[in-house]
């Protein structure tokens, strides 16, 4: 286990939110076919209302702050928030899109010391990344920023989003930016829209081509190890919880509503009517979330992935029960593996259907 | 002989995590975990103190070390953490509001 992984264990133990996701705006210059937000200002934090959070952040003992939109450069005081974060001495991670990133804005960003900088960027062709940003010129604009952050010797990231939209982009997107010599992140997840509005799931890939990305050396390592067969399900596994979101990470919205999770739009609170650590310790939503272990969980408790699952509590309460399945992440478990999750066989049975069939045969060497 | 006055960089992040700081250089990512001992030299850093007067007051009174052994394993924990840049080391005592834009 790397350090940063055993400090992360601790602040679970020791109740800290070690990791905060703040959006600091959900205003936006583009206007992706896949984003859950609505882009208008209802009311964002001011300046000062977002400095004194992160006073109390500090105080907390948060370390890792995200912050994120929106896109975050929309707010003509983004570059003096990521000052007063820095000068408290948080580890800061951007993402954006990067169209408004230029020289001055990366060697910024570089003086600040800010630790990440993650860009989207969804094709090669520009036909493509600008027909989902719906921005033209954006591709372009991306590119050059991911440049001049480099140039700056900030550490970037590309996240591209694999739909069914710019699938077949896919590999050439990757070759571009390990060209670019930046890292290259893909994420399959295409999640609902904070409101609950779940249209915006059709543009998810078929299952079948999960299995594309999970057979990638390129974006999964050893393929043989992610694709392993689900470990043994024991007391530990048991005993234990999905994620970290309301262990040691926690999600802030430009209005100053905290949820656990980006991805888990379960309202807990909000920092200008109460201070973050009476939400953090005392809010019932967010010690009815931590209090959830796996053994709690009336169907993934019985399931052979419940080890090894990516099981998402986000996406579970917005499929309607928080102690409930996550389609999408059975959905994984089973193209990772071949063998079908107790959520996928339950709903096979109650609507009289035969069960997925198991895609891979784990046979028993012989000698 | 001449005292040393040591600073925390401010191209670092840093918090106290349950008594043990942790701590991540902004130059280069490289992350630092600290032991109680060398979280009291830390948090003593201000620029001001000379290191010969932390490890007197603070570490010896604190923790069951001999003066003699303080002093070197704190020579030693300094000289690592400033060679990764996340601890100033000087002759003469450091300013403390140095802006958060110092050169790498």
């Amino acid at each position: 286990m790397s350090l940063q992984a055993e400090m992360g264990e601790k602040a679970t133990r020791l109740g800290i939110p070690i990791s905060v996701h703040i959006d600091v705006t959900y205003r936006c210059n583009e206007r992706c076919d896949h984003c859950y937000l609505e882009h208008d200002d209802k009311g964002e934090m001011t300046t000062q209302e977002i400095k004194d959070l992160l006073d109390q952040l500090a105080a907390a003992n948060v370390f890792y702050l995200t912050f994120s939109g929106g896109e975050v450069f929309m707010r003509r005081d983004f570059l003096e928030l990521v000052e007063y974060a820095r000068q408290l001495q948080f580890n800061v991670q951007l993402k954006t899109n990067g169209v408004m990133i230029r020289q001055r804005e990366a060697q910024r960003l570089r003086e600040l010391g800010v630790e990440q900088v993650q860009i989207s960027v969804y094709s090669h062709r520009p036909e493509v990344h600008d027909a989902i940003t719906r921005l033209p010129g954006s591709l372009k604009r991306s590119l050059e920023a991911v440049r001049f952050l480099k140039s700056q010797g900030l550490r970037v990231t590309v996240a591209n989003v694999y739909m069914k939209v710019n699938r077949q982009d896919q590999a050439a997107t990757q070759a571009l930016v390990r060209e670019l010599g930046v890292e290259y992140k893909l994420d399959p997840t295409v999640t609902p829209m904070m409101d609950g509005n779940s249209s915006v799931l059709a543009l998810r890939v078929d299952g079948e081509r999960l299995r594309d990305v999970f057979s990638d050396p390129r974006l999964v390592g050893n393929v043989g190890e992610f694709c392993a067969p689900p470990q043994a399900v024991d007391d530990d596994v048991m005993e234990s919880h999905s994620c970290s979101a309301g262990h040691a990470s926690c999600y802030i919205n430009p209005y100053g509503e905290v949820y656990p999770c980006v991805q888990f739009p379960l309202p807990t609170g909000n920092v200008r009517r109460q201070k973050f650590l009476d939400i953090w310790q005392h809010s019932p939503q967010m010690n009815e979330v931590r209090s959830i272990k796996v053994k709690d969980l009336p169907v993934c408790s019985t399931c052979t992935h419940a080890a090894g699952c990516s099981r998402c509590p986000g996406l579970a309460y917005m499929e309607g029960n928080m102690r409930g399945p996550s389609t999408a992440d059975c959905e994984k478990s089973y193209y990772r593996t071949g063998i079908p999750s107790a959520n996928m066989l339950r709903k096979a049975a109650a609507a009289g259907t035969a069960p997925p069939p198991r895609l891979v045969q784990i046979l028993p060497m012989t000698v | 002989m001449a005292e040393t006055y040591i600073a925390r960089s401010t191209k670092i992040a840093a918090r106290n995590l349950g008594g043990e700081m942790m701590i991540m250089s902004a130059v280069d990512s490289t992350f630092f975990t600290l032991n109680p001992v060398a979280t009291v030299i830390w948090q003593a850093a201000d620029g001001k103190t000379p290191l010969s007067q932390i490890v007197s007051e603070q570490v010896c009174s604190e923790f069951e070390v001999e003066p003699e052994q303080a002093r070197r394993d704190a020579e030693e924990f300094v000289s690592q953490l400033s060679q990764h840049g996340i601890l100033l080391i000087s002759d003469h005592p450091l300013s403390s509001d140095r802006p958060a834009t110092e050169a790498p």
